[in-house]
C-alpha cells in the first residue's frame, strides 16, 4: 500500500510538469489552432536561464523571475518573427514552423549555454516529507501547487474574462473576430507570451528534481502533447488531468513492471483512449451544423 | 455617412474591383445587387478593412479610413454581418453577443443584449447553447444581433438571405428595414435583387468589379434591363 502511495507521489510530480506543458499547448491551440512544438524548449529555457542567472550571482527567486520574463519575451518574438510573417499560411505550415523554432532554440541553447546537465537548489530544501509510509519531496509539492495555480488562473481567464473569450473567438473565426473589433495580432502575441511563461515556470519548478540541459525540451514536448491529446486538446481541465494521468501511468509502470516500459505504457493507454474517444477525455466533439 | 471613390482591390495579381464609386447617406438603406463573382463581397471586405485596398479612398463619417486596421473600423462605427454568418460556433449564443460588444464594458452592454433578445426571442431561448448548433436562420439572426451589439452607425450586410427559407428571408429583411428606426444606416449586398430593392432607398448594380447602374430603388426595379437580368421577368 505504501508502495502504491510512493508511486502515486512520483507520478503526480512528473505529471505536474506534463500538465504545465500541456496547459502551454492549450493556450496557443485555443488562439490559433496551432500545436506549438517549441513548447518543450520554453520549459528548457526556464530551467537553463535560471541556472545561469543563479550561477552568475542572482538570488534564486530573481533568477527564476528573470527566466520566466525572458522566456515570455522569446515566445512573443517567435510569434512576431516567425508566425506573424507567415500570415495566411495553413495551420500545418505554422506547426512545421514551430518545429523549426524548436530546433533553432535547442541549437541556440547549446551554443549560448553548454551541453552539461544542470540543477539548482530546491526551494524548500531536500528533506523528504513522510506521509503514511511513503515520502514526497518538498519540491514536488511546489510543482503540484504551481500546476494547480496555473490551471485555476487559465480556467478563470478562458471562462470569465472577455480577453479570454477573445482568444477563443480568434481561434474559432479570425475574420469574425476582427469584425467585432478584436486585435487578432495582439491575441496571438498574448498567447505566445503566456504559453512561454507557463513553460518557463514548469522548467523553474522541475529542474531541482529532473535536472535540465539544452535538449531536455524534446521529450517534455512529446509527453505534454500526448497529455493534451489525452485530456482533449484545447481544454485546460483536460490538460491538467491528462498530464497527471500520463505521469501516474509512467510511475506505476516503472514501479510494478520495469522502467523500460514506462514510456510504452503511457503511449499505449493514450492510443487506446484516442481509439475510443478521438476528441480526448474532455474534448468537445467537432460536429457543427452548416 | 460612407463614400467610396475609385476603389480597386486584387487577390494576388488578379484585380477584382476596378474602381468602384459609391455613396451611402445617413439614414439610408442602400443595396448593391449583382451576380455571383461581381465583387460585392470583396467590396464589403475592403470597407471592413479585412481585404487590402490597391487604390482609391474610403471615407466614413468624414474620416479617411482606407488604411485603418480591420479591428478599428467597428470602433469608428462601421459593422459588418459577413457572408456565411461567421458566428463563433464553439461559443454560446450569449458569448457571441458579448463579443459583439467586445469594445465596450459599460452598463449599456446588458441593455443592448436585452434589446437583441427582444428583437430575436429565439436567441434568448438558446442563449446558453453552442452557436454552432443553431439552424441557418437562427445563425443569421445571431450574426445580425452580434453586429448590432457593436453599436454601429452603419451596418454592412453581406447576403443575409443566402440559404434561408423564403419565410425567414422575409423575417430577416423586415429586421433590416426596421434598422432605420434604430438610426442605423444600411449597405445591403444581395443576390436576391428583388427582395433587396423592395426595402432599399437606392441601389447600385455591380458587374465584374464595376458599378454599371445606380439610382433610386423604385427606378431600378422598373428598369427593363434589370428586370431581365436580375429579377427574372
Amino acid at each position: 500500500m505504501s508502495e502504491l502511495l510512493q508511486f502515486t507521489f512520483s507520478g503526480l510530480t512528473v505529471g505536474a510538469v506534463y500538465a504545465l506543458v500541456a496547459l502551454g499547448f492549450t493556450i496557443i491551440y485555443n488562439a490559433s489552432g496551432v500545436v506549438n512544438f517549441a513548447q518543450g524548449e520554453f520549459v528548457m529555457l526556464g530551467g537553463m536561464i535560471t541556472v545561469f542567472a543563479h550561477a552568475a550571482g542572482a538570488p534564486l527567486p530573481a533568477a527564476a523571475a528573470l527566466a520566466v520574463v525572458a522566456t515570455a519575451a522569446i515566445g512573443i518574438l517567435l510569434n512576431k518573427l516567425a508566425i506573424e510573417r507567415a500570415r495566411g499560411a495553413s495551420v500545418v505550415t505554422l506547426i512545421i514552423i514551430t518545429i523549426g523554432a524548436s530546433i533553432f532554440l535547442r541549437g541556440a541553447a547549446q551554443l549560448g549555454f553548454d551541453k552539461q546537465l544542470h540543477r539548482f537548489p530546491s526551494f524548500s530544501g531536500d528533506d523528504p516529507i513522510a506521509i503514511a509510509g511513503a515520502t514526497i519531496l518538498p519540491q514536488s509539492l511546489w510543482m503540484l501547487f504551481g500546476a494547480a495555480v496555473v490551471f485555476a488562473a487559465l480556467y478563470l481567464f478562458f471562462t470569465r474574462s472577455l480577453t479570454g473569450k477573445a482568444v477563443l473567438a480568434t481561434a474559432n473565426n479570425k475574420l469574425a473576430a476582427q469584425l467585432v473589433g478584436i486585435d487578432t495580432d495582439f491575441v496571438m502575441a498574448l498567447s505566445f507570451g503566456l504559453s512561454a511563461a507557463i513553460g518557463a515556470l514548469a522548467g523553474v519548478l522541475a529542474t531541482p528534481i529532473t535536472l535540465t540541459s539544452y535538449d531536455a525540451g524534446t521529450a517534455l514536448a512529446l509527453k505534454g502533447f500526448a497529455a493534451a491529446m489525452l485530456g482533449g486538446m484545447g481544454n485546460p481541465f483536460g490538460a491538467l488531468v491528462g498530464g497527471l494521468l500520463v505521469g501516474l501511468i509512467e510511475a506505476t509502470t516503472a514501479g510494478y513492471l520495469s522502467s523500460d516500459y514506462k514510456d510504452a505504457a503511457a503511449f499505449v493507454v493514450i492510443l487506446a483512449v484516442l481509439f475510443a474517444m478521438p476528441q480526448g477525455l474532455f474534448g468537445k466533439s467537432a460536429q457543427e451544423r452548416v | 455617412m460612407l463614400s467610396v471613390e475609385g476603389l480597386r482591390s486584387r487577390y494576388g495579381r488578379i484585380e477584382v474591383l476596378h474602381g468602384v464609386d459609391l455613396e451611402v447617406k445617413a439614414g439610408e438603406i442602400v443595396t448593391v445587387i449583382g451576380a455571383n463573382g461581381a465583387g460585392k463581397t470583396t467590396l464589403l471586405r475592403c470597407l471592413s478593412g479585412v481585404q487590402p485596398v490597391a487604390a482609391g479612398r474610403i471615407v466614413f463619417r468624414g474620416d479617411d479610413v482606407t488604411r485603418t486596421a480591420g479591428h478599428r473600423r467597428l470602433g469608428a462605427g462601421l459593422a459588418q454581418v459577413p457572408e456565411g454568418r461567421q458566428i463563433f460556433t464553439n461559443l454560446t449564443v450569449e458569448e457571441n453577443l458579448r463579443l459583439g460588444a467586445y469594445l465596450f464594458s459599460d452598463d449599456r452592454v446588458d441593455s443592448d443584449m436585452a434589446e437583441a433578445f427582444a428583437m430575436f426571442p429565439v436567441l434568448r431561448e438558446k442563449r446558453n447553447q453552442r452557436a454552432g448548433g443553431l439552424s441557418g436562420g437562427q445563425q443569421q439572426m445571431l450574426a445580425m444581433a452580434r453586429a448590432l451589439m457593436g453599436r454601429p452607425n452603419c451596418l454592412l450586410l453581406d447576403e443575409p438571405s443566402m440559404g434561408l427559407a423564403p419565410i425567414l428571408v422575409d423575417q430577416i429583411l423586415d429586421v433590416v428595414r426596421n434598422l432605420k428606426s434604430l438610426d442605423v444606416t444600411v449597405l445591403l449586398v444581395e443576390q436576391n435583387a428583388y427582395a433587396a430593392l423592395a426595402i432599399a432607398d437606392r441601389g447600385y448594380v455591380m458587374e465584374t468589379g464595376r458599378v454599371t447602374m445606380s439610382g433610386p430603388a423604385a427606378e431600378l426595379i422598373a428598369d427593363a434591363r434589370i428586370r431581365e437580368a436580375y429579377l427574372g421577368v
